[in-house]
């Protein structure tokens, strides 16, 4: 337990940022910057899990457990999604969202 | 005001600020060191809260390795002076609207809850010994199948990363 700091706190920091993240998933084109906004979406998730295991449950470690899992998922879908994005340029030459509207050539 | 008071609003205010800017930049190289900033600023909240070990995770595989990797992305897609065009009037409305009735929706929920702590639980320091112990453990609090599922995923994903990315020999 922090002194001076409650739950209320945190969760309002990692709610702004999660919607910061969606904006930016609707008002981006690129595709790296929509991968960019999913990053701070999942980062927005790690800090509720981690904060309702530290307030709630402190005498667990299921939340920490859980984001744990949530950062390798993030490093497997980003290393998935750069690849496609580079698949993707290799064949049309851009990587403007609205561009990719057909699955196979 | 506390040390970890201060530290909590400049580590959040760090955090908003660069959110935004994150999203609002029009040039992607800037977006991610943007990002960079928000990820370290983040670990900060997880060196608050008492998660050592999950805040060097933090820093070492989304600080270190996510964001190279999306920088070499870029590098290797895009120029490096590209700006984007602005999005349409229309999109920036619909992101504003939803940023704004979203999170007014989600902070009135999250505030008006009563978040109660049962008194009886104990906190339990969270030592190496003890995550090592949960993370490869089979009985309660056992966490060694998502372990082991983790690893099938990484390794599928390495895979796959590298089938799709290959350049076809024709």
């Amino acid at each position: 337990m922090i002194q001076g700091l409650s739950i209320y706190h945190f969760l309002v920091v990692s709610t702004l940022m999660f919607f910061i993240g969606i904006t930016g998933f609707i008002i981006r084109q690129n595709l790296i910057t929509i991968l960019l906004s999913v990053e701070l979406i999942l980062n927005s998730v790690v800090i509720n899990f981690l904060v309702f295991n530290r307030f709630l449950y402190p005498d667990q470690l299921q939340g920490h457990f859980f984001s744990l899992f949530i950062i390798g998922i993030a490093a497997a879908e980003a290393s998935v999604a750069v690849a496609l994005i580079i698949n993707i340029y290799r064949r049309i030459r851009n990587i403007n969202a609205d561009n990719v509207n057909e699955m196979k050539f | 005001m506390t040390l970890p008071v201060f530290m909590f609003y400049l580590i959040s205010a760090t955090i908003l600020l660069f959110s935004v800017m994150t999203i609002a930049s029009r040039k992607m190289l800037r977006s991610a060191i943007y990002l960079l900033f928000v990820l370290i600023a983040t670990s900060g909240f997880y060196f608050l809260l008492n998660y050592q070990f999950l805040a060097g995770v933090q820093l070492t595989l989304y600080a270190g390795g996510i964001v190279v990797l999306i920088i070499f992305s870029i590098l290797l897609t895009s120029h490096i002076s590209h700006k984007f065009k602005r999005p349409s009037t229309w999109k920036l409305w619909m992101g504003l609207t939803v940023l704004v009735i979203g999170s007014a929706t989600a902070l009135w929920v999250i505030l008006l809850q009563p978040f109660s702590k049962d008194p009886a639980l104990k906190t339990v320091p969270v030592t190496m010994h003890l995550i090592g112990n949960q993370l490869l453990g089979l009985g309660k609090n056992g966490y060694v199948l998502p372990f082991e599922l983790i690893s099938i995923l990484l390794i599928a994903a390495m895979i796959a990363a590298i089938v799709v990315a290959k350049k076809e020999s024709n």
